[in-house]
């Protein structure tokens, strides 16, 4: 087959800029199958890059293959929840009905079967990505009913027989997906929220004054790290440039979160208004929603709505009829890295490269996309924004506890009878949570998802909110018969994947600390290992370049702490000197197969005595 | 504004705007290890073992703006620890035999291994990998078995060279050098690339064909400046 007017058609679709190499990309998967390296050297030519360069960014997205994948690519949800849920049940049956292993092609090119880390859908686990179809609560007849199916009509649009509630039955999302919405408090899920009437106010008013309303809020960041986010926009807004940026971050990729996905379903308006609102106050006329590639169903959909604001003056030139104000937005669809939520990943992901961070100083404040200032926030903040503006900051900044301001949407999974979202206002207690969610035996609350926080019993008293317990929004249940460090070793391995490697701590320091973790599990392990961990936990934390690396080894340290018994049950004594880990049997195996006989010493019984 | 004092464990020396804490740190004579940074190509900040502590936070030296009243810790027990840990986990990320090393003696890590008072890496398990060693080239050679991913390489070839011999591929443990091509032989590489000329590697992954084993021991590069006792000369 001749590939060279595919990709010449790709490359122009994108104007041959190496910068939108991620568009790029996915053009060309989509019509390829894959990017093989002939495919790799003719978009280098094409765009004026070099074929390492491509090789590069497509073996770092794990979305993208070089290696020719099926027509249909099941994606197995293989985070913790769902491998309580049953995920490993559920891909055996895929595996046995399309007579291929994970990790494997079928022969026909038909199907890939793999696992992917969390797809946002914690709340009706087991789930999967079937190429942009999403099937959720997976039982093993309705995995093998969806096998066979798929086998039959090699489409997967044909498993949506029944949609989800809200706009995930909007045509344009078509999806099984159920927004779980549990509680709505008075700031995100409130039903009649005025349509613009943040925007017109912010346009009534001097762009500084817009920021000053939102300081006044007391708004603080919603994705994670809880920066101020009025002092955000003040440093971009200060930053001398000729163009600023602002960017959506949609990457929602911690294990357990899920909120953004129901904010992009149902406040997808009320999004984007927040980011003209920002725009307008920082004198920025870009912006760009960076979307998780798990999230690509709801493309087509906010593509929908951002034409709409087009069409109604709420986006173009001079916008909603302020003369001299033009924004416009467009999605960066991702590719299938965590790393990418990080901001300055995210923008080197937006500019096409292999996303990794950026070195800081400079913050993407004053040198972030395309070198411009550039703010960027994730999602639930900007809709906060647009409320402030319209209910005022006082109003926002009435809600919570002193110090937090606002409602927080917590997306919350795990074992209890009602996962799902729930706005609260900041400060409330987990065990007030727990009651909601009808959690009956909790014993371990992971706030904050695998970057966060290890909640043991005693502390079920502790406040979700910026001085205690921090969330970006996860909160995952664990009830008392759960393995803690199953649960640890989950999050290493997800981090050992996700990890850019860029830097050593984080690239090499986390491959050890699972090994350790793992010596642990299997009762291998002593005490002298525990201080090995804490000491390793602690070179990694305050060596590495960006929150991942810092962030990973919280749970090993946490758990250390708050489940000691844990791991003293798991810990051997060596009493005779021998490490623990030493295993003679096993040693001996080896020589045993080699020699075609036992050993004199360690086999008591010899063969010859033996009849 | 113009005016940049900083301390570095307690003595004070002179910084100029837009100068890093290592470059500030070079011209007064203080001594600051590091493998990925290197004279004459942007830096990187990838390898961390210039981490420092400024105001009582880490921070990569090599990548850290200086600015006035700075007040750096560098050579402290708790920096040395960190430092040791790093370069041990390099070492046991890759393939490191030293004795049969072309580099040997002219190895900075194995340079900085030894002014850490390394002289066994044995904390870690190894990681072992098995890569293919890149000879199809007829000058130039490449076994990324020891490569510590400092992309010193890579920078060179971009930077200095203004080509793109090398780049990385992959992620996380399995992030590698790559090249512009199937192998070697198939890029624009020449054995004048400042990519690949000796002091850019600073471990033994890329050898000059036919030039091994020059200096005889006791007249390697380290053998005649050990230990960090002269800010870095390559
Ligand atoms: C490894 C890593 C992953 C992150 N992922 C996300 C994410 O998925 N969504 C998000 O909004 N912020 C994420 N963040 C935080 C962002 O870097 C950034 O702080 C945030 O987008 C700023 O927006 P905010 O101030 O509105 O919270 C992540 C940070 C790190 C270190
Ligand atoms: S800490 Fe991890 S994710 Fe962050 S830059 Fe370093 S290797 Fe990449
Ligand atoms: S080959 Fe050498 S110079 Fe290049 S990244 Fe590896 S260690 Fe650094
Ligand atoms: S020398 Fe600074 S990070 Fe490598």
């Amino acid at each position: 087959m001749d590939i060279i007017p595919t990709i010449k058609q790709a490359c122009k679709k994108y104007g041959n800029d190496r910068g939108r190499l991620i568009d790029i990309l996915w053009e060309v998967q989509n019509s390829l199958g894959c990017i093989n390296e002939e495919a790799m050297g003719l978009i280098a030519s094409e765009i004026k890059s070099h074929r390492v360069e491509i090789e590069g960014l497509v073996s770092f997205y794990s979305f993208f293959s070089d290696r020719q994948k099926g027509k249909i690519i099941i994606r197995l949800c293989d985070d913790i929840i769902d491998r309580h849920a049953g995920i490993e049940r559920i891909a055996d049956i895929f595996s046995e009905e399309l007579g291929i292993g994970i990790g494997e092609t079928s022969p026909d090119l038909n199907f890939s079967l793999e696992y992917t880390p969390c797809i946002g859908m914690s709340d009706q686990a087991p789930a999967a990505l079937i190429n942009n179809v999403v099937v959720t609560n997976l039982t093993p007849d309705s995995a093998r009913e969806t096998a066979r199916q798929l086998k039959k009509t090699l489409d997967p649009s044909k498993l949506v027989t029944k949609c989800g509630d809200g706009n995930n039955a909007h045509k344009l999302v078509n999806a099984m997906v159920q927004n779980n919405i549990r509680q709505k408090g008075e700031v995100l899920l409130a039903d009649g929220i005025p349509a613009e009437a943040g925007l017109d106010n912010a346009l009534k008013k001097a762009s500084l004054d817009v920021i000053q309303a939102i300081t006044d809020s007391g708004l603080r960041g919603r994705g994670g790290a809880g920066f101020p986010t009025g002092e955000k926009l003040r440093l971009a807004q200060k930053t001398e440039a000729t163009q600023r940026f602002i960017i959506c971050n949609a990457d929602e990729g911690e294990p357990g979160t899920f909120k953004d996905r129901v904010l992009l379903t149902e406040r997808a308006s009320l999004v984007f208004e927040g980011m003209t609102i920002a725009a307008y106050a920082i004198g920025s006329n870009s912006g760009i929603l960076y979307l998780r590639a798990e999230y690509a169903y709801l493309r087509p959909f906010l593509e929908s709505v951002l034409e709409n604001r087009r069409k109604t003056g709420l986006l173009g030139k001079d916008v909603r009829g302020k003369k001299g104000f033009d924004f416009d937005i467009r999605i960066q669809l991702g590719a299938g890295a965590y790393i990418c939520g990080e901001e300055s990943a995210l923008i080197s992901s937006c500019e096409g490269l292999r996303g990794e961070p950026k070195n800081r100083p400079p913050f993407p404040v004053e040198k972030g996309y395309l070198s411009k200032p550039t703010a960027v926030n994730n999602v639930e903040t900007f809709c906060c924004i647009a409320r402030i503006l319209d209910k005022g900051a006082s109003w926002f900044a009435g809600i919570g506890t002193k110090a937090s301001h606002g409602t927080k949407l917590l997306s919350v999974c795990g074992d209890c009878a009602k996962p799902g979202i729930y706005e609260v206002p900041y400060g409330i207690g987990i065990d007030e949570l727990l009651k909601m969610v009808e959690a009956d035996d909790p014993a371990i609350v992971q706030v904050g998802g695998a970057s966060g926080e290890m909640v043991g019993r005693t502390s079920f008293g502790r406040k979700i909110c910026f001085s205690d317990a921090a969330t970006g929004g996860a909160v995952m249940v664990f009830s008392s018969h759960r393995n803690v460090l199953a649960i640890v070793d989950y999050f290493l391995e997800f981090f050992a994947d996700e990890s850019c490697g860029y830097c050593t701590p984080c690239r090499i320091g986390i491959v050890f600390l699972r090994e350790r973790i793992q010596k642990v599990m299997h009762g291998f392990a002593e005490d002298a290992d525990l201080g090995y961990l804490k000491d390793l936990c602690k070179t990694i934390m305050m060596t590495s370049r960006c929150g991942l690396g810092s962030s990973a080894p919280k749970s090993i340290l946490n758990s250390i702490e708050r489940f000691p018994l844990v791991y003293s049950s798991h810990l051997k004594e060596s009493k005779d000197g021998f490490q623990a880990s030493f295993n003679i049997q096993k040693a001996l195996d080896e020589s045993r197969r080699l020699a075609k006989r036992t050993s004199m010493i360690y086999d008591p019984v010899y063969e010859d005595e033996a009849d | 504004m113009d005016k940049i004092i900083i301390r570095i464990d307690g003595a004070e020396i002179k910084g100029k705007p837009g100068q890093t804490i290592m470059q500030a740190a070079d011209d007064a004579g203080i001594h600051i290890p590091r493998l990925c940074d290197v004279e004459g190509l942007e830096p990187q900040g990838s390898c961390r073992v210039c981490t420092v502590k400024v105001n009582g936070r880490t921070a990569a030296s090599c990548t850290q703006p200086v600015a006035d009243g700075m007040e750096v810790e560098n050579d402290t027990l708790e920096i040395r620890n960190y430092r040791r840990d790093l370069v041990r986990m390099l070492f046991h990320e890759g393939n490191h035999l030293c004795p049969c090393c072309e580099a040997s003696g002219r190895c900075e890590l194995q340079n900085l291994a030894y002014q850490l008072g390394i002289l066994q890496p044995d904390k870690y398990p190894y990681l072992q990998p098995v890569r293919p060693v890149d000879a199809s080239h007829p000058d130039v050679m490449l076994d990324t078995n020891r490569c510590i991913r400092c992309g010193r390489c890579i920078r060179a070839s971009i930077q200095l060279d203004h080509k793109n011999v090398f780049g990385y591929i992959g992620r996380g443990i399995n992030k590698q050098v790559g090249v512009n091509g199937k192998n070697l032989a198939q890029t624009n590489v020449d054995i004048h690339d400042k990519a690949v000329a000796l002091g850019t590697c600073p471990v033994g992954c890329i050898i000059q064909k036919r030039a091994g084993f020059f200096d005889p021991i006791g007249k390697r590069r380290f053998d005649l400046h050990p230990a960090g006792t002269k800010v870095e000369d390559s």
